[in-house]
């Protein structure tokens, strides 16, 4: 017998994060690194269990090993419910035949089983990528407050950003009146921050009518789609649905792009930046390495820095985030990167406006990365990439701009 | 490694608590916070689950407060189990009152030890930091066919300067005697507080000695009945350190800063669990100055430190210096301080630009939850 829930959270992990390159080769874009100890997807499931949302789906399908076993039992999370807690949703067969999930709207149209066991009024959907702290349950009764069938969170973001993004276009009273993926002219400010509260009833009637109409499609040869903002959101608008913008105020950043998560995790270093990992009313939870305390050697010279357990820093680091079992020996230089767990950054390397992936060696003398000062055209200028478990061999470089997955 | 359902760990966790009374004030000898994010506990339970060791009961005394929350279900041991587990094991005499030895605690728990199905049992107190492999020592005691193996290391011993410790002499791996705390100083074998024995051996010491109201493991036994039982002794090669003293918890926390102390201690194939904090890294300000120091995450530091270990969630001002010093969980040091050869304890608060100075081998211990 399943225990009814208010409301069941799905989130969807399932992206190639195909910008992220390098960093995603092997790895679903939620287990990125982020922010010293993280993995991004500890952002959504932390609020959902400090929002007291303890049942999610995380739904699964590109690369889902890392994930997997990052996820576990949810226990880090608290997500290990004997109702509810976290449950990995990959695709599966069916009598019907197998299918891979074929766009956002149609894996949580897959899972919607899942879902009815639960009973729930309401269904949170959210992405695996983006960095913010928010208490969705304020969502939820904004949602019902509203008597609305779907309520989409939304941010407002400068002007000459909101080209960027899903821009919603509201009334006086926040209902949503129209809605634009990434408008050339925008006509407001408000960009979705692809985190959905939909009463249950109305989302499923609606994915299955997408399902079955792009199915339809299909067979006809005409193009289809089964998306979300593209689909879901524009049907429920068309028929005149309730949807309402709901205004988050506070951090968030989609980290989609490389130099999105660099400057995300130097976010972290700027005392302007409401991003507050340190509250202890709404921590931030990981899965821990069980690593010794970091040790800070007599020739290191540390200045603006995050750094994590189990690290052993020699060298000079400077604005820099540094992950769990990083080694930085003596006379090594970083600054303005990331170091992600266990790299090693050996004796007179120089890692400057860098990302340096898990278990990557940068030897003596190389260099990864340069300042845009000592670039002449500042177009050529760029974060460096160095992908998970890559050696810099000794003298070799990686220039502005440049991402490698292979040795060199 | 595979799961040993053959060896029961039994843990003393309150042992020797008066030897260190300035930190087991509100907390158990277990529970002594130590190496920037662990208790002393942390040690012999990681030892005992890195050697497969599934079933653990610990036995606690008196203020045992701190290791209850800290300890839970066991889970971050992986002593979370259906089949075995961590056991909690709170005092409770015959005759009412407190247990007085380590075989009166053993009688009183008795029925939980005839309950587990393991043929031998584990015994260890929780004074000593060291990462052993307890696999080697109980092939041993099986071959040899003792009657109980003690645990020992070849160390500097200095009757001034160590208290409670157990000499064993030697002949080969035969024990001749054990003496308590005895008038010398020079390399000696140091008993590790850590003995194998069959359960059916252990039964009949508890129940033999129990009748003749004798409850010391060390003098109604192994010094008593040294002629009598087969005990050998089992030479533990690698770092270990014995907290015995305020002066040598500062010491053994401050060794760690040597890096080939350190990674003696701790192995990437043996990891030390201990509950988790949930902190976020640690963050160093724009002018912070480090050298030479051992730091947990949660940390937000703005100033000099320099030879000294810092806990989790310490805050450091700006200006401030700390050298030397041990600087326990979530301790706040503010602006422009000095502090030298000092241990803080918990939660202690330091206002602006107060100096505190120790000496090295008197360093200047400030009690939990001090405001200064």
């Amino acid at each position: 017998m399943y225990i009814k829930k208010k409301c069941v959270a799905m989130l969807l992990a399932g992206g190639q994060g195909s910008r992220l390159y390098a960093l995603t080769k092997n790895v679903a874009k939620p287990a990125v690194p982020y922010g010293g100890k993280y993995r991004l997807i500890d952002f959504p499931l932390s609020n959902c269990t400090n929002s007291g949302i303890d049942t999610v789906g995380v739904l699964t399908q590109y690369q889902p090993l890392v994930l997997n076993e990052y996820i576990g039992n949810g226990q880090p999370w608290d997500l290990d419910k004997l109702h509810g807690g976290v449950h990995i949703l990959p695709p599966y067969e069916s009598k019907a035949g197998a299918s891979w999930y074929e766009g956002t709207a149609n894996a949580i149209y897959q899972n919607m089983r899942f879902i009815e066991r639960y009973d729930p009024e309401y269904v949170i959907v959210l992405g695996g990528d983006h960095i913010y702290k928010m208490d969705y349950s304020k969502m939820v009764d904004y949602h019902i407050e509203n008597n609305a069938d779907c309520t989409i969170a939304v941010i407002d973001v400068p002007k000459e950003e909101a080209s960027r993004f899903g821009i919603m276009i509201c009334d006086e009273s926040n209902r949503v009146t129209d809605f634009v993926e990434k408008p050339k002219v925008p006509k407001s400010t408000l960009a979705s921050m692809g985190i959905y509260v939909f009463s249950w009833d109305k989302l499923k009637k609606y994915l299955i009518e997408n399902e079955n109409d792009a199915n339809e499609k299909r067979a006809k040869g005409e193009p289809w789609s089964k998306d979300f903002g593209k689909d879901i959101i524009t049907s429920m608008l068309g028929d005149n649905q309730r949807l309402f913008a709901y205004e988050f105020e506070g951090y968030w950043k989609d980290v989609g792009t490389l130099d999105s998560l660099w400057e995300a995790n130097m976010d972290l270093l700027s005392p302007s930046v409401p991003l507050d990992l340190y509250d202890p009313s709404w921590k931030i939870y990981s899965r821990n390495s069980n690593m010794p305390p970091q040790y800070i050697g007599n020739n290191a010279n540390i200045e603006n820095s995050m750094i994590s357990e189990g690290s052993s820093i020699d060298g000079q680091v400077d604005f820099s985030i540094i992950f769990s079992g990083v080694t930085i020996e003596e006379g090594a230089k970083v600054n303005y990167s990331i170091l992600m767990p266990g790299a090693v950054i050996k004796s007179g390397a120089v890692v400057e406006y860098a990302i340096v992936g898990e278990d990557s060696v940068i030897e003596n003398g190389a260099k990864v990365g340069k300042s845009p000062e000592q670039v002449a055209n500042r177009d050529d200028w760029g974060i460096a990439v160095v992908g998970h478990n890559v050696t810099v061999s000794e003298g070799k470089s990686v220039e502005p701009k440049e991402i490698i997955d292979e040795n060199i | 490694m595979v799961v040993n359902y053959n060896v029961l760990g039994l843990i003393f966790a309150s042992m020797h608590d008066t030897s260190v009374a300035e930190l087991t004030k509100q907390r158990t000898m277990g529970s002594i916070l130590f190496g920037g994010r662990y208790r002393l506990i942390d040690f012999p339970l990681s030892n005992m689950v890195n050697s497969g060791i599934a079933e653990v009961g610990v036995i606690t005394k008196s203020n045992y407060g701190s290791l209850l929350d800290h300890l839970g279900s066991g889970r971050e041991w992986d002593l979370s189990r259906k089949k075995g587990g961590l056991h909690l094991l709170p005092p409770y005499s015959q005759d009412g009152g407190i247990y007085r030895g380590r075989l009166d605690a053993l009688s009183n728990v008795w029925s939980f030890i005839e309950h587990s199905t393991a043929k031998y049992v584990l015994l260890s107190d929780c004074d000593m930091v060291t990462t052993i492999d307890f696999n080697p020592v109980i092939e041993q005691h099986i071959e040899s066919e003792a009657d109980i193996t003690v645990v020992y290391s070849k160390g500097l011993y200095d009757s001034e300067k160590n208290h409670s410790t157990n000499i064993l002499e030697l002949d080969g791996n035969r024990v001749k005697d054990v003496l308590v705390d005895p008038q010398l100083s020079g390399e000696c074998n140091i008993s590790l507080g850590m003995f194998v024995m069959s359960k059916e051996f252990l039964k009949k010491i508890v129940s033999e000695s129990i009748s003749r109201n004798q409850y010391s493991l060390i003098r109604d036994v192994l010094q008593a009945k040294k002629n009598e039982y087969k005990i050998c002794g089992y030479e533990h090669k690698g770092y270990f350190s014995k907290i015995d003293s305020v002066l040598n918890f500062y010491n053994a926390n401050l060794e760690l800063l040597k890096t080939d102390k350190r990674n003696a201690l701790f192995k990437k194939d043996f990891p030390v669990y201990t509950k988790i904090g949930d902190n976020g890294p640690t963050k160093y300000g724009l002018e912070s100055n480090i050298k030479n120091s051992l730091i947990a995450d949660g940390c937000i530091i703005e100033g000099t430190v320099e030879n000294s270990v810092l806990f989790r969630g310490v805050k450091v001002g700006k200006g401030a210096v700390i050298k030397n010093s041990v600087i326990l969980q979530s301790t706040e040091i503010g602006d422009e301080c000095q502090i030298m050869s000092v241990i803080t304890d918990k939660n202690v608060k330091i206002s602006n630009r107060k100096v505190l100075t120790g000496s090295d081998t008197y360093p200047l211990f400030i009690g939990k939850n001090a405001q200064i």
